[in-house]
């Protein structure tokens, strides 16, 4: 028979019950999913509100990812809660000053602000193909049109006040959504790794970072799957984007960092302890050096050598990779290592990946995947590589 | 007892839905934060035959220069409350600091130690092994903790359901038929208190016994322990064994910057208990 729990091995002094972890692999799952779904609307907004128009050619993907990758952002919080079915006391009878309580409210918010959006941006595709198509497929369309089938100049002209409204309240609340994880967090007073102001701060920036990677990891892709011709100039505004980005999710972290050592409230000898043992390879060298730092070189170089062509795609592409596993890392350490911490400030901790069941790497990875899946679906129902307004400016 | 279903069936108060009642009785007003967290102080009357937990507020002391560690409340805790037998589940435990000659800071472990578990030969039996007999001990004692049912519970700040809270008679206890077991509490307490019940797959912690106090006794701890280490009663009553200890001595509680304003007060603590 599975064992009901895994026992961590520690050393020093922790509290007994410290020895099972509270939160595993699924909740490093979960806000890393949050911030894709924060960075990938982030760039679509960049296009619908500010008007990036060089980012044009992914700003309806941007957002069908946004969505897909939303739906599924509370599977990995109902996997690990010890009792789903009533999952939704929470929304019931929220307890309101649990920051956990409001997630019902902002992520299905969040949700159908996404669904509005994807349809009035997508309605006059839909709306043709529900004319076009018979069959099941067309009966789809015809559900989907919500009996509106006005496309006129005036009628589009309304979508497009709706679409800017939309994305203009999306970026609060995309960030309020994946700000509020950080505070989640933040917030906690009995863990000094986790308890900072920046917190949210940092998760939002890197939200940004690892959504605008994940889009030009797919952007390229997608171009590759379809032989499309790469539009450099989107890619190369994404991977500016991204640089910028990166570099001011690096300094909030920094100086989050350097606070944390430089305060050395309590228990500062155990974190000395962690941040110079277990924490070097996957801190210092996968996070920082491997994830942060190569890509801002890699970038740095290709934008100041004005490179093109394919050498910049795949510099950006490969720095992007690189970006998003710093992200996942960066959530890793911040959750699966602030764990490692014990509340005594006496003791360390040391995680034990499970492979299977339902706090496993497996069921972890199979939650990343999901939304991909599901966004390689939805792009053949509403392809979001042309432009579906012709009307648009 | 009814396995596995202590708090839900028998401890905690059974009209309790705090959470429920309070978001009703917020529709009509402004949202505020921070409202929920003194939910129960608004709440019903549980239906406990001749108990009125109005006319209550339960406190615990521990007078840590009495405990000799022999752990007899760990396992009456355990058996009273169903808990699980294994080194890693406990409402209650027992720390042992020790200085050894020379050396400027303690050494700590607690039952659950694996040296102290390969000395009583089972994660069942608790046992302090007697690993410094050939040091040179300098200061050594003993430690008792459990939750604090702290006065602003970190704990029931942060659960998404109100499915943890506060009685009025001041017992932190958690509606095991409500719970989630989203673990959120168990991060957020600083003491440790809590973990996760594997069989009801809900969190768990110290109750005082909500069921036995309710009835006039003492929690299952208190009563077994043989050097009267830990100290128990109503804070209400000036001559409950509680008042007297915190009146005849000068308490102190732990990780007080926490904020939490525990409600376990220590008689004999040291610079390194955490």
């Amino acid at each position: 028979m599975e064992p009901l729990f895994q026992a961590m091995p520690f050393t020093g002094y922790v509290y007994p019950n410290e020895t099972v972890f509270a939160w595993s692999v699924l909740i490093v799952v979960y806000p890393y999913l949050t911030g894709l779904v924060a960075g990938a609307f982030t760039v679509s907004s960049l296009y619908q509100v500010f008007g990036f128009e060089r980012l044009r050619p992914v700003a309806h993907f941007a957002l069908l990812s946004s969505l897909c990758l939303m739906i599924f952002v509370p599977t990995p919080l109902l996997l690990h809660l010890g009792h789903p079915e009533r999952a939704f006391n929470a929304m019931l009878t929220p307890h309101l000053s649990s920051a956990m309580a409001i997630f019902g409210y902002i992520a299905a918010f969040y949700v159908l602000l996404l669904m509005l959006e994807t349809w009035f941006v997508f309605r006059p595709y839909i709306v043709q193909q529900a004319q076009a198509r018979r069959g099941p497929f067309g009966l789809i369309y015809r559900i989907a049109t919500l009996g509106s089938y006005d496309v006129s100049e005036r009628a589009m002209q309304h979508d497009r006040k709706w679409i800017f409204a939309l994305a203009v309240i999306g970026i609060p609340a995309a960030h309020g959504l994946h700000g509020y994880v950080g505070f989640v967090f933040g917030s906690l007073k009995s863990r000094e790794w986790w308890s900072s102001d920046l917190m949210p701060v940092i998760f939002l920036f890197s939200a940004i970072i690892s959504g605008t990677a994940l889009l030009i990891v797919l952007y390229v892709l997608s171009c590759w799957l379809r032989r499309v011709r790469i539009d450099l100039a989107c890619l190369k505004g994404m991977g500016y984007a991204m640089w910028g980005f990166l570099m001011f999710a690096l300094v909030l972290e920094g100086v989050e960092f350097g606070a944390l050592v430089y305060r050395g409230r309590e228990g500062i000898e155990i974190i000395m302890e962690f941040v110079t043992g277990p924490l070097v390879v996957p801190f210092f060298i996968l996070q920082f050096t491997v994830g942060a730092v190569t890509p801002i070189l890699v970038l740095s170089y290709l934008f100041w050598r004005g490179t093109i062509g394919t050498r910049l795609a795949v510099g950006i592409v490969v720095s992007a990779l690189l970006v998003m596993f710093s992200v996942l890392m960066m959530r890793y350490n911040v959750v699966i290592g602030g764990q490692e911490i014990a509340k005594t400030g006496k003791g360390l901790l040391a995680y034990r990946f499970e492979l299977f069941g339902k706090d496993g790497i497996l069921a972890a990875a199979a939650v990343v995947v999901a939304p991909l899946v599901l966004l390689s679906i939805v792009v053949q129902f509403l392809p979001p590589w042309h432009d579906p307004e012709p009307a648009k400016a | 007892m009814t396995k596995g279903t202590a708090m839900a069936d028998q401890q905690a108060p059974p009209q309790q839905k705090p959470g429920r009642r309070n978001f009703l009785s917020l529709l009509g007003a402004a949202v505020g934060t921070g409202v929920a967290a003194v939910a129960a102080e608004a709440a019903p009357k549980p239906a406990i035959p001749n108990y009125d937990w109005g006319e209550h507020q339960w406190g615990y002391g521990v007078d840590a220069t009495k405990c000799i560690g022999c752990l007899r409340c760990v396992e009456a805790c355990k058996t009273e409350n169903n808990v699980a037998g294994d080194a890693h589940h406990f409402r209650t435990w027992v720390e042992r600091y020790v200085y050894l000659e020379g050396e400027t800071s303690a050494r700590i472990d607690s039952q659950a130690d694996p040296v102290n578990i390969a000395a009583s030969g089972s994660e069942g039996k608790y046992r302090f092994a007697d690993r410094y007999k050939d040091a040179k001990v300098e200061k050594a004692f003993f430690v008792p903790k459990l939750c604090n049912h702290c006065t602003h519970p970190a704990c029931v700040q942060v659960c998404p359901t109100g499915a943890t809270f506060k009685t009025a008679d001041g017992v932190v206890v958690i509606d095991h038929t409500y719970c989630i077991g989203c673990q959120y509490c168990v991060q957020a307490c600083p003491y440790g208190a809590r973990f996760f019940n594997e069989e009801l797959h809900v969190t768990d912690k110290c109750t005082w016994c909500y069921h036995r106090i309710t009835k006039g006794l003492n929690p299952a701890c208190v009563e077994v322990c043989p050097v009267s280490a830990r100290i128990f009663g109503d804070l209400k009553d000036k001559q409950s064994p509680i008042s007297k200890f915190i009146k005849d001595n000068r308490v102190q509680v732990l990780k007080r910057e926490s904020g939490n304003a525990p409600n376990v007060f220590y008689v004999g603590l040291d610079k390194e208990v955490i």
